[in-house]
């Protein structure tokens, strides 16, 4: 089988001006750092990046995770559910320097889980009555456009329409892999890690360990291997 | 309410005691965290962190450094997970909320409105976080309580209809400042119980929202834990 061991100087290869990219990770927690870093080396730019946060901007605190590249102005648009403890995020969205679209955390995981499941969308209740139901979100049903999120009722309940949300690459970090790809996270930094590995085209890990075939029991595997085209060793 | 104490502490307080042994609940940041500081004894709650997993612990003795395998609360701080916890993906962690599979959730308030309305989640050009997962537990959670400073500078913060972006509509069911307790029965919202000393007037006189008076009003009773 053909190895998907990739070098952190491989990863460039698969990155370029105005990509879309999703990252694994909430509050830097599961963010693959050494993927980040690789991102900002490679000096691609005008990047539209999704996923949870844009984590601590006090690295004492915890990883910076995606701020790296916020800091380092990579970022084009941010599609995420919460800025508040990185104030360089707010300032540029505040001055208009990075296009911020804020959605709830449930609707990013669905989203993201729909694209991953071949699902044609979603349908929550959170968010209905809100901005988050007025947001522009281009859709044709039955040959009809309509260019606002739909609010469909169900049985005397309504519910927001979310689109799938899918990306050209997707960037995990695991605490093991093992040379299939099949992956283990620890504790809170699974996250949104497995919901990604589905819906992207090209999927990269940073694990923090690497083991042979057949020493992670089956039924512990957290991500199936076949969704894993490559993966990033230790250092 | 005493002198020495915050009007935080004293709404926390009233809080806990909102909460029953067994509750699976969401405590939100800041004030509603203080919450769990305040449970009467023989009252265990399994807490819910939105980042993924139930039961979270104390904070360990040695934390990891950054860059290390770590747990981390939906703050992004270290803490542990209690022997009866586990962890998921985000989709299931929201599941738990949206499914109704929480008891209650605790969240603070920027407004809220007499039809059960919040408003937490950003202030138009000054402060706009994002809304994280608070859209998600207050659609979802079974009981939704708002711990909320009845007012702000002066400013009314209960109001007949929010003036600030919506965190959801129509979902608010008990809302505790360190004035009032208010339930909300059907959409309508109901003066249940005072603080120490403050008089119906006072409460009225602080409050935009039209709201009725329980005809079993009562004097507000606080969590003595640790006192």
């Amino acid at each position: 089988m053909k190895s998907k061991r990739l070098g952190i100087e491989q990863v460039a290869s698969f990155l370029r001006d105005g990509m879309t990219i999703m990252y694994g990770g909430f509050m830097g927690n599961g963010t693959p750092p050494r993927l980040m870093q690789a991102i900002l080396d490679s000096g691609v730019k005008d990047l539209t990046m999704i996923g949870d946060d844009t984590a601590f901007l006090d690295a004492s605190r915890g990883p910076e995770g995606v701020g790296l590249l916020v800091r380092n102005k990579r970022i084009k648009k941010l599609i995420t559910c919460h800025i508040g403890l990185n104030k360089e995020a707010q300032r540029q969205m505040i001055a208009g320097e990075m296009e911020i679209e804020l959605i709830p955390i449930g609707t990013l995981a669905e989203r993201i889980r729909a694209a991953g499941s071949g699902l044609g969308g979603v349908l929550t209740p959170t968010g209905v009555g809100t901005s988050v139901g007025e947001a522009r979100q281009d859709i044709t049903i039955n040959g009809k456009k309509f260019d606002q999120k739909q609010t469909i009722n169900i049985n005397g309940r309504d519910f927001l329409l979310e689109l799938p949300l899918t990306a050209e690459l997707a960037l995990l970090e695991a605490v093991k892999a093992d040379t299939f790809g099949n992956l283990v996270y620890y504790r809170s930094m699974r996250n949104h890690n497995p919901l990604m590995a589905l819906a992207a085209q090209t999927v990269i890990v940073e694990a923090h360990e690497v083991v042979e075939v057949g020493t992670i029991d089956p039924d512990h595997v957290m991500t199936p291997g076949i969704l894993i085209d490559h993966i990033v060793y230790p250092a | 309410m005493t002198q020495e104490m915050s009007a935080k502490e004293f709404i926390a307080r009233r809080i806990a005691l909102e909460l029953k042994d067994g509750d699976v609940v969401n405590l939100g940041i800041g004030l509603p965290t203080l919450v769990a500081n305040y449970l009467p004894e023989g009252v265990h709650l399994t807490l819910h962190s939105e980042n993924g997993f139930l039961a979270i612990g104390p904070v360990p003795k040695d934390i990891p450094p950054v860059g290390k395998p770590r747990t981390v609360n939906a703050g992004g701080n270290p803490c542990s997970i209690l022997p009866h916890g586990s962890t998921f993906d985000t989709s299931i962690s929201f599941a738990l909320m949206r499914g109704g599979h929480l008891d209650a959730c605790v969240l603070g308030g920027l407004q809220v409105a007499e039809n059960g309305d919040l408003a937490n989640w950003m202030i138009p050009g000054k402060n706009v976080p994002g809304m994280g997962g608070a859209m998600d537990l207050a659609v979802g959670a079974k009981s939704v309580i708002v711990a909320m400073e009845h007012t702000n500078n002066g400013e009314k913060k209960i109001l007949k209809k929010c003036n600030l972006p919506l965190t959801v509509k129509s979902r608010v069911s008990v809302l505790v400042t360190e004035k009032a307790l208010f339930r909300f029965h059907d959409g309508k919202m109901v003066l249940e119980e005072f603080a120490p000393g403050v008089s119906v007037e006072e409460i009225r006189a602080e409050t935009e929202a039209a709201f009725t008076v329980s005809d079993k009003l009562k004097e507000m009773v606080i969590s003595q834990t640790g006192l």
